[in-house]
């Protein structure tokens, strides 16, 4: 076993224009930074990234936006961004939005072997439009399908070499979901140590989901709306 | 006297109850944490994946990895807990939150919300409103009754595309406490020194109001 690599640029290895990628994090926390930015010194473009947010203009997926490598965003909320909002407005991007609950759902049943499965969000709203409704205990529900992509990138606190991965605080989010539905799953770690030095029973992603492992350095998590008493 | 959006708020904590777990969503909701009664204890959900969220940190102790649902740094009460989102939703959807708070551009008196698009403007998304809507078993919706050019939020039918429907049962505005009941909007409380007649002015959707409404009591 071989999962250790040494950086973000071999990481990717393999991404190629036109993938569908699945990106971690919550706003500005918990992205896989690095593994972004060695994506903005790639000439890959007409990515497909499905991620909960869009970053900001100079930092997360915002740098893939700024450089037009995003040809479709699959997310539940993007605001806080200037450039993707001309993108959009100009027709340069596509955009999906699905309710966050149901995107992290789909992402975890992607992984799970579920190939689709019905919840209540978005009935009767245009989320609605073009899906089949059932009603279960009297309640309309929506079929929605799984999500899978070709590469799923997550950042987590700690990792070992078999890629088992521990998250710090709210910095799991959708990090762990989307570690499982991954064809090929990259994690980049704040630390990484030997197979048997983290607890097992503390680990929340286990390493089968994980294919390539590094540690990465001088992580900058930007803070998006700070806050204090 | 129309109730400021602190007032409105610390209506809304009324209605709290010990052991609760709770969801607030951003703007007026996120201030009735301000006003859980004394000798109650209340964990708030962030649906980001938190359960047990306290207040902002003290200066020069924010942390990038703890936030909430809004983006901003927050902290963890003793007995918080951290997870993913997909675990975070599966305790919304499955029905394990007693209440959920969230602000409405409109509602309707059939207990319909619309909350995440104005069109013509730039949409952002819906997060995680319309999955919260959803599933909640009980979902309070803090708003101002009218526009700032007077017109009414409680409508018979929303114009604004929807965030969900028939999942209204309470509303808290700056004038009035209303249920969402199959007769319409059932009048409950009113704003101190805002009468009846001011209330049915500024309601479009149908409205009961029965025998004598009480003020609004502020602790």
């Amino acid at each position: 076993m071989n999962k250790v690599v040494q950086n973000a640029k071999e990481a990717i290895a393999g991404i190629e224009s036109g993938m569908t990628l699945m990106v971690g994090g919550f706003g500005l926390c918990g992205i896989p930074e690095h593994c972004i930015h060695a994506l903005t010194e790639t000439e890959l473009k007409e990515l497909t990234c499905i991620s909960n947010n869009a970053g900001v203009d100079d930092f997360g997926l915002g740098l893939l936006l700024q450089k037009k490598q995003i040809k479709k965003m699959i997310s539940s909320y993007v605001g806080e961004n200037a450039e993707f909002e001309r993108q959009l407005l100009h027709g340069e991007l596509e955009v999906e939005l699905i309710p966050q609950g149901t995107l992290a759902e789909r992402c975890r049943a992607g992984g799970a072997g579920i190939p689709a499965f019905y919840v209540p969000a978005g009935y009767g709203t245009e989320v609605a439009e073009g899906k089949e409704v059932r009603a279960f205990n009297d309640k309309p529900h929506l079929l929605e399908y799984a999500l899978t992509a070709d590469f799923a990138i997550v950042k987590a606190w700690k990792g070992d070499t078999h890629g088992n991965l521990i998250y710090k605080e709210t910095a799991g989010n959708f990090n762990h979901p989307m570690a499982t539905a991954g064809r090929i799953t990259i994690a980049e770690v704040e630390e990484l140590v030997p197979a048997g030095q983290l607890n097992p029973m503390q680990i929340h992603t286990p390493g089968v989901y994980i294919k390539r492992i590094f540690q990465g350095t001088h992580y900058e998590k930007r803070i998006e709306q700070l806050t204090e008493q | 006297m129309s109730l400021t959006k602190q007032q409105i708020a610390q209506r809304i904590a009324q209605e709290l109850k010990d052991g609760y777990y709770v969801n607030l969503g951003i703007g007026i909701p996120t201030l009735v944490a301000n006003y859980i009664p004394e000798g109650i204890e209340v964990v708030l959900q962030s649906e980001n994946g938190m359960l047990g969220m306290g207040p902002f940190p003290k200066k020069g102790a924010a942390d990038p990895d703890l936030i909430n649902a809004g983006k901003q740094t927050v902290t963890i009460r003793p007995g918080g807990v951290f997870f993913d989102s997909a675990t975070s939703f599966a305790m919304i959807r499955g029905g394990h939150i007693d209440l959920t708070v969230l602000g409405a551009f409109e509602v309707s008196d059939t207990g319909d919300i619309a909350s995440w698009k104005i069109p013509g403007k730039m949409v952002k998304g819906m997060g995680g409103a319309m999955d919260l809507v959803a599933a909640a078993k009980n979902i309070i919706v803090a708003m101002q009754h009218t526009s700032k050019d007077g017109q009414s939020k409680l409508l018979t039918q929303c114009t604004l595309p929807l965030t969900g429907v028939k999942c209204i049962k309470k509303i808290v505005t700056d004038l009035a406490v209303l249920d969402v009941t199959d007769e319409g909007f059932v009048l409950l409380e009113r704003a101190p020194g805002v009468s009846v007649e001011d209330i049915k002015a500024a309601t479009a959707g149908r409205l009961v109001v029965k025998g004598n409404i009480p003020e609004i009591v502020l602790a």
